[in-house]
């Protein structure tokens, strides 16, 4: 048992924090919830891109390093300390990749994957609906067969970032409810998985403001939205089981590395030794929960990544790292928040604390999306616990 | 990197498991509390045949050790089955005393030490950093006293003083004493025993935390209400999965503390599994309803012991202050 790095895992940490050096932004970009911050955040991407920085987890010939997952939260941890912008193509790079790495063909591997590392495509996801959100499986959006592909209508909404991006996936119900296999109390099946463009005919995007009023998710309308049959990911029908597996790398290790919390927690510490009252033990010890939570997630995660190099297979246990990892965000935006005082209520984009604000309304979504934590709690019960399914 | 324990770490943990599960802790723990240590004594004459009490002592004081990662591993076992006893507070004296030798005091190591890794003694112990207690003084053989930059054989303690957990029996050493060491080594060596002190008590408060959670999960399966088992509620089903995550995250401090060995890492897991410990006692007291509440009940042994364990060693505000000190 041992935390430690080969000399190959040093060099490559050492060769991602001299490049980050020479090129992480000295000022931070605008907000990636703008349309300013966005383009900005997309240029980024490109800069990453340009030498290999961008998926270093993905094989080299769409723009990776093909590192392991050590490597990989390595470059993650040395990306947040050295305070590089977040990632626009989060959710392409984390729910999308990878199931094209396990269902998607050869060809869309190679058309989807290099625009995607570069940041030249940004992909939104389109999966709740308004009447389906944790039950996500009652989603009534159509997928019909037509000549070549499909036609897909229906409404979607909380579509993260979709205001600004390029193309979106999700699922979409290609078996009628009346007639298929939706109908008789398996609303799971019938549903396929498809990769759409933002601007095709008869798709209309209306940008929602979220919280802070930045237009973070959009409600997609689609009306006959033709899409090619090279477009569908994995076989028809087979869409559930196919994005619950990527929901699972969405909770697991793949969204959150530990890296951003290590150093958040890092700058808390900082300025509550900088700037903290010493009498004020309260506040004191919700400093230290943070400082605390953010080792305890990198060891929870290094335990993953051991187990998973070690060939054993995760599964319903990413529900335990979501549920902690959104509500530790949390905690810790709360603490800096109280800790920067009266200036820690401004939100005009020129306090001293405006990433603290940004990222704390970032964090309060945590809970609620990639399956909100009442779910994730009903899934460790059920599975990791075998208590009896009951009524949701 | 792998931060897994291996093989022969898992086996031993398989091994003193299912040890513990044989021999009637619950009958034990119970006796002890009653001041008969007989099968406490039982119990504990099988735990230094599988070499617990070496794991800490180095090779050149006939002990296996100190291997703290095998020590955390084996204190997780003790909680999970309630083991009665001095046992932290035995390694504690270890860890001290090696520490002693290696600051150029051998003697007191030499003297002691043989007879603790084999289990023939057992000691308890108070320190600077700890509360004026020490557990099972009157049937530690050994009573060490670390105070005022000097460490003493106790002469005796004063009255016994019952413990909510009714096995932990508190008794503060008597003053003088025959003097083992002084100096600053005796403050340095206290510091450090400190530490493998916080180590022993969080992996031991996971054990207690993971027990009172399995005895709750089986519990709410076969309790039925309303004509369902009570485990298929969600409110029910959420408490436990909360009870779950912050032991599950409580385990990696434990283990990534025994293997760094960083004040900060193990402030950070005595804090953290202590506090995890206590919140499966609550939850598991309010899910059993009232027969939770009664001490004839065996849960009561391990609810009683998280909540000692939570203030063991220095309650969770001073561990949060070394946890905040000790980062970066």
């Amino acid at each position: 048992m041992d935390l430690d790095f080969t000399a190959e895992e040093g060099e490559f940490r050492q060769r991602a924090r001299d490049w980050l050096a020479a090129h992480v932004p000295a000022a931070p970009l605008p907000s990636l919830e703008t349309e300013e911050g966005f383009a900005a955040h997309r240029e980024w991407e490109r800069e990453l891109a340009a030498d290999r920085w961008s998926v270093v987890s993905w094989p080299e010939e769409y723009g990776g390093r093909g590192v392991d997952t050590v490597k990989w939260l390595v470059f993650e941890e040395e990306y947040y300390t050295a305070g590089a912008p977040g990632r626009v193509s989060q959710n392409g790079i984390s729910l999308l990749a990878p199931t094209l790495f396990d269902f998607g063909t050869a060809a869309q591997r190679a058309r989807v994957l290099p625009s995607m590392a570069t940041g030249e495509v940004i992909w939104a996801q389109a999966w709740s609906e308004p009447e389906s959100g944790s039950d996500l499986a009652s989603l009534r959006s159509t997928a019909r067969r037509t000549d070549g592909g499909w036609l897909l209508s229906g409404q979607k909404t909380w579509s993260s970032r979709a205001a600004f991006a390029d193309r979106a996936f999700g699922l979409f119900r290609s078996e009628p409810c009346d007639t298929g296999a939706g109908a008789a109390g398996k609303p799971h099946r019938g549903l396929t998985y498809l990769m759409f463009p933002l601007d095709a005919d008869g798709v209309t995007v209306r940008p929602i403001g979220r919280l802070d009023g930045k237009p973070a998710f959009a409600e997609l309308f689609l009306d006959d939205v033709f899409v090619p049959d090279e477009d569908v990911i994995g076989e028809p029908g087979q869409g559930w089981r196919i994005a619950m597996a990527a929901t699972g790398d969405e909770r697991g290790l793949t969204l959150r590395s530990p890296g951003r919390f290590l150093a958040a927690a890092d700058r808390l510490a900082r300025r509550w030794r900088a700037r903290g009252d010493p009498a004020d033990t309260a506040l004191r010890d919700r400093v230290a929960d943070a400082v605390i939570g953010a080792r305890a997630y990198e060891l929870f995660t290094w335990a993953c990544a051991s187990r998973s190099a070690a060939g054993e297979t995760l599964g319903a246990e990413s529900s335990l790292n979501k549920v902690f990892w959104s509500e530790y965000d949390i905690a810790l935006h709360e603490t800096a928040l109280d800790l920067l005082g009266a200036e820690g209520e401004l939100a005009d984009g020129t306090a001293a604390g405006q990433d603290w604000m940004e990222r704390y309304v970032f964090s309060l979504a945590g809970p609620i999306y990639a399956g909100t934590n009442e779910i994730q709690r009903d899934i460790i019960a059920e599975r990791l616990l075998g208590l009896p399914k009951g009524r949701r | 990197m792998r931060f897994l324990l291996d093989d022969e770490q898992r086996d031993f943990a398989r091994s003193l498991d299912a040890m513990l599960g044989a021999a009637d802790t619950v009958t034990a723990t119970r006796a002890w509390g009653e001041g008969d240590h007989g099968p406490g004594r039982a119990v504990w004459a099988r735990l230094a045949d599988a070499g617990v009490f070496a794991l800490p002592v180095p090779r050149a004081y006939e002990g296996l050790g100190p291997l703290p990662v095998e020590t955390a591993v084996a204190f997780v076992e003790l909680g999970r089955h309630a083991v009665p006893g001095p046992a932290v507070e035995t390694v504690a004296a270890e860890a001290l005393l090696a520490r002693l030798a290696e600051l150029g005091e051998p003697e007191p190591a030499k003297r002691f030490l043989p007879s603790l890794a084999s289990g023939a003694a057992c000691a308890t112990l108070t320190l600077p950093e700890g509360g004026p207690y020490a557990l099972d003084a009157e049937e530690a053989g050994l009573v060490f006293a670390v105070a005022d930059g000097e460490l003493r054989l106790a002469p005796g303690h004063a009255r016994v003083r019952r413990s909510l957990d009714p096995a932990r029996r508190l008794a503060a050493p008597l003053p003088g004493g025959e003097l083992l060491a002084t100096g600053p080594a005796v403050a340095a060596a206290a510091r450090h025993a400190t530490d493998w002190a916080a180590l022993a008590t969080a992996a031991q408060a996971l054990g207690v935390g993971l027990a009172l959670l399995d005895r709750t999960v089986a519990y709410v399966k076969q309790r039925r209400q309303f004509g369902t088992p009570i485990g298929s509620f969600q409110a029910v089903k959420h408490r436990l999965a909360d009870v779950l995550i912050r032991l599950e995250f409580a385990r990696p401090l434990v283990l990534g503390a025994a293997l760094t060995m960083a004040p900060g890492d193990i402030a950070a897991a005595k804090v953290t599994a202590a506090e995890a410990a206590y919140g499966a006692s609550r939850a598991a007291l309010q899910l059993h309803g009232a027969i939770g509440y009664t001490a004839e009940f065996d849960l009561s042994l391990w609810l009683t012991k998280a909540r000692a364990l939570r203030g063991a060693w220095g309650d969770p505000g001073v561990w949060r202050g070394r946890a905040l000190a000790g980062w970066g």
